[in-house]
């Protein structure tokens, strides 16, 4: 059990934030040693405009979208907001249709025009594999797609990795002349994302999961789509988002969204053969462990078990003490961990939900990352099993 | 850590002890009305946070660890049922009990720690033969050893209190203020921690089932009518809206809550002089006293903030009576009765049943 500082911390959880790739640091330190506001029109304004457009040109090259479709936001949340309450304003319609898989950052604001703005939400059908029933969409439609203001589905799950077949999605959406967003913040970086052929009309992307500093990400708007704005001010980009815009978080996330893409390819094999080698030694290692989604496509990034028996929050403190970074369900504000309503969802029985715990790789992540966590779960999982049968004793 | 100045200190005087200290904070809320999927109670955040930032100045790492369901379980719904049943009870005895030095304390073990330390006043010693004793803490005016009355030997055993020594809480503040804790002047907690509002009796309302009823004599002759039992407590004098004044004209108090027949049983202040107490769920703190079953001198307290006065004591029938020396007025069913011997404590004992003075010279 060590102190927090001074430890050698293996990072396994860069589903959560990764760290700074080196071309974003520079990015960022380069531009803070600039001074001018980018909507002034003299030089000294001029000159970060350039860094914030250079950063729109990257950004727009790593997803394939137009370079005006980049409307920079201060991160995914902001920018699921943006898009659903953008759409749902602008569209007069009152249907929303979604998963009960998508992050808070969506179902969240969902919930909020389903309270307070009058909107109806029909959610759909998901199965065990965490993946949503595309046939329930397509008869959903069939019935009420004049009512349906906008589709809400994400491109890959942030606790599971599961890929949504998104072409799939709109190839039936776009039949029904219905918008189609998607929070694309777990799969920026992770997977090919051609936003032009996406058949998309908007998409969340976060800075911070491909290398750029927390506080800064993007809503790609398409061309054709007019959302309601949600902050209202000087009009900067496309009067959608106001707000003085913050070239070196911006400028960062332009060079960490072109390192991210450049090394897609090659990180994409690398990470997947570690992240194999990781499930198959877990499972060797602890016969009852379970891949929580083995059968269902996902990115390569992402490694979610199941220990049966073995309460999350236990083994995370058991490998926090080891030295190793990883997470579960997403943490509430009191830091208490709440069983996974993702996985709740995808119908997986509450006591094994509680026992899951998300592996996630990144652009750092190397062999002994995973050597590392193997060991260490190996002697944590016992320990836990042991502490929750106490527990049930007492 | 629950996020006040007293486990700040405690953990930092462990930290600096040469420990290796974890700091952890039990989330213990679960209030109605505050849900949003998968969130729960939010009237503690705050300490929480309070909690991390004191973990984060002493560098050592913070976790909370969720026991809402077991606190549900063993705290609130015993407090209700004790309440229920007519009884007065103490939840932050049954939370040291079930919570902090069992649950808590277990997982600790499992999970490879020794001790839990935490910024309770108290103190433990140890005899010439090893045995654990707890003992009153230093600053008399905070001395929680009361509370503390349910632990057993092998509880102490993996337990540290490092406040115990410190001769007030002025001095644990003022540390605090030294070692740069945040917390230093947060004030301190009085209610009941699962009581947002601090009005028991108003929280009571939602959870116990409480009918109108009658209140009596001690002759047994109506003497009003209340609107449910809820909250009525042994030697309560206001609130009881008693239309006729009694006939020597004196004020009247509540002698005994009667839940099978929905009554509260009402008589002068004499009345409430308690002779005997006596309890079966009672149990030894350190090694228990020897031949137990025959009377021993020894002082008891019945409340946390309440004196300790001379008794004698012994386990009769399976049960641990109490005879005072000096009759004690108002004791309650359901309050716990520590016994000290100095500033030790012995044991304690649930009350099940209390004999009034004017009953044990008949």
């Amino acid at each position: 059990m060590g102190e927090l500082a001074g430890l050698m911390r293996v990072f396994l959880d860069h589903a959560s934030t990764t760290p700074l790739r080196p071309e974003a640091k520079s990015a960022l330190t380069n531009a803070l040693e600039l001074t001018g506001n980018p909507s002034s029109v003299h030089s000294s304004g001029q000159q970060t405009r350039a860094l914030v457009e250079d950063a729109r040109d990257q950004v727009a090259q790593a997803v394939g979208c137009n370079r005006s479709e980049v409307i920079f936001t201060s991160g995914g949340t902001e920018a699921n907001n943006q898009a659903i309450k953008g759409l749902f304003w602008a569209s007069g319609k009152k249907l929303i249709i979604s998963s009960p898989l998508e992050h808070h950052a969506v179902i969240d604001p969902i919930q909020w025009l389903e309270q307070n703005q009058g909107a109806e939400v029909y959610w759909l059908k998901v199965d065990r594999g965490g993946q949503v029933d595309l046939t329930d969409l397509q008869i959903v439609l069939n019935a009420r797609a004049s009512e349906v203001a906008l589709i809400a589905l994400m491109w890959v799950n942030n606790e599971t990795g599961v890929v949504t077949d998104i072409p799939a999605v709109t190839s039936v959406a776009n039949k029904f002349n219905v918008p189609v967003h998607s929070d694309a913040v777990a799969a920026f970086g992770n997977v090919d994302i051609n936003f032009a052929s996406s058949g998309l009309s908007t998409m969340a992307i976060s800075g911070h999961k491909v290398g750029a500093p927390i506080g800064v990400g993007a809503l790609i708007v398409g061309r054709d789509q007019k959302p309601s704005s949600l902050v209202h001010g000087g009009s900067q980009e496309r009067s959608l988002r106001s707000g003085t815009l913050s070239y070196p978080m911006i400028a960062s996330f332009g060079a960490a969204s072109a390192a991210a893409s450049a090394d897609l390819d090659a990180r994409k094999t690398r990470l997947l053969e570690l992240r194999n080698e990781l499930e198959a030694k877990v499972l060797v290692k602890l016969p009852n462990a379970m891949v929580t989604v083995a059968n269902s496509k996902r990115s390569f990034h992402n490694a979610h078990f199941i220990f049966p028996g073995a309460q999350s929050d236990n083994l995370l403190f058991l490998l926090d003490q080891s030295g190793i970074s990883a997470s579960a369900g997403s943490a509430c504000t009191a830091g208490v961990l709440a069983p996974s309503h993702v996985l709740l969802a995808m119908g997986i029985e509450p006591e094994l939900a509680d026992c899951s715990i998300r592996v996630s790789l990144g652009h750092s992540t190397t062999k002994s990352d995973i050597d590392a966590f193997v060991s260490a779960i190996e002697a944590a999982y016992p320990v836990a099993v042991l502490e929750a049968a106490n527990q049930k004793a007492i | 850590m629950s996020g006040g100045v007293d486990s700040a200190v405690a953990a930092a005087r462990a930290v600096e002890q040469g420990h290796e200290v974890v700091g952890v904070h039990l989330a213990l809320s679960r209030m109605p009305g505050t849900l949003r999927t998968g969130s729960r109670g939010c009237c503690t955040i705050e300490d929480s946070m309070d909690a991390q930032r004191a973990a984060n100045k002493l560098g050592i790492p913070f976790y909370v660890w969720d026991f809402s369901e077991r606190f549900k379980l063993d705290v609130v719904d015993d407090f209700v049922a004790e309440y229920q049943a007519g009884r007065t009870p103490n939840p932050c005895m049954r939370c040291n009990e079930r919570i902090k030095f069992a649950a808590l304390l277990e997982k600790g073990l499992a999970l490879g720690f020794d001790a839990v330390c935490t910024g309770h006043y108290a103190s433990i010693e140890s005899d010439l033969d090893g045995n654990l004793e707890l003992h009153r803490s230093l600053a008399m005016a905070k001395d929680q050893s009361y509370v503390l009355g349910v632990l057993t030997q092998e509880q102490l055993r993996h337990s540290m209190f490092p406040l115990g020594a410190t001769a007030s809480k002025d001095l644990v503040r003022k540390e605090a203020t030294e070692r740069g804790l945040s917390v230093a002047n947060k004030p301190d907690s009085y209610d009941i921690c699962f009581i947002p509002e601090g009005d028991t009796r108003d929280w009571l309302k939602e959870f116990v089932n409480s009918e109108p009823g009658q209140i009596i004599d001690t002759d047994g002759q109506v003497v009003g009518e209340h609107d449910g039992l809820v909250g009525f407590t042994i030697g309560q004098r206001k609130g009881l809206n008693l239309g006729r004044p009694a006939k020597d004209g004196r004020p009247r108090y509540v002698l005994e809550i009667r839940p099978k027949t929905k009554e509260v049983v009402v008589g002068p202040e004499a009345a409430l002089e308690i002779a005997e107490l006596a309890g079966d769920r009672f149990s030894w703190c350190g090694k228990a006293p020897e031949n137990v079953s025959e009377f021993f001198d020894c002082e008891v307290q019945v409340r946390a903030h309440g004196d300790a006065v001379a008794a004698q004591a012994a386990v009769i029938d399976g049960e641990l009576v109490i005879r005072l020396v000096a009759p004690l007025y108002g004791v309650a069913p359901g309050q716990t009765a520590v016994l000290y011997l100095g500033t030790r404590v012995l044991g304690q004992t649930t009350i099940d049943r209390t004999v009034s003075a004017a009953a044990s010279i008949v």
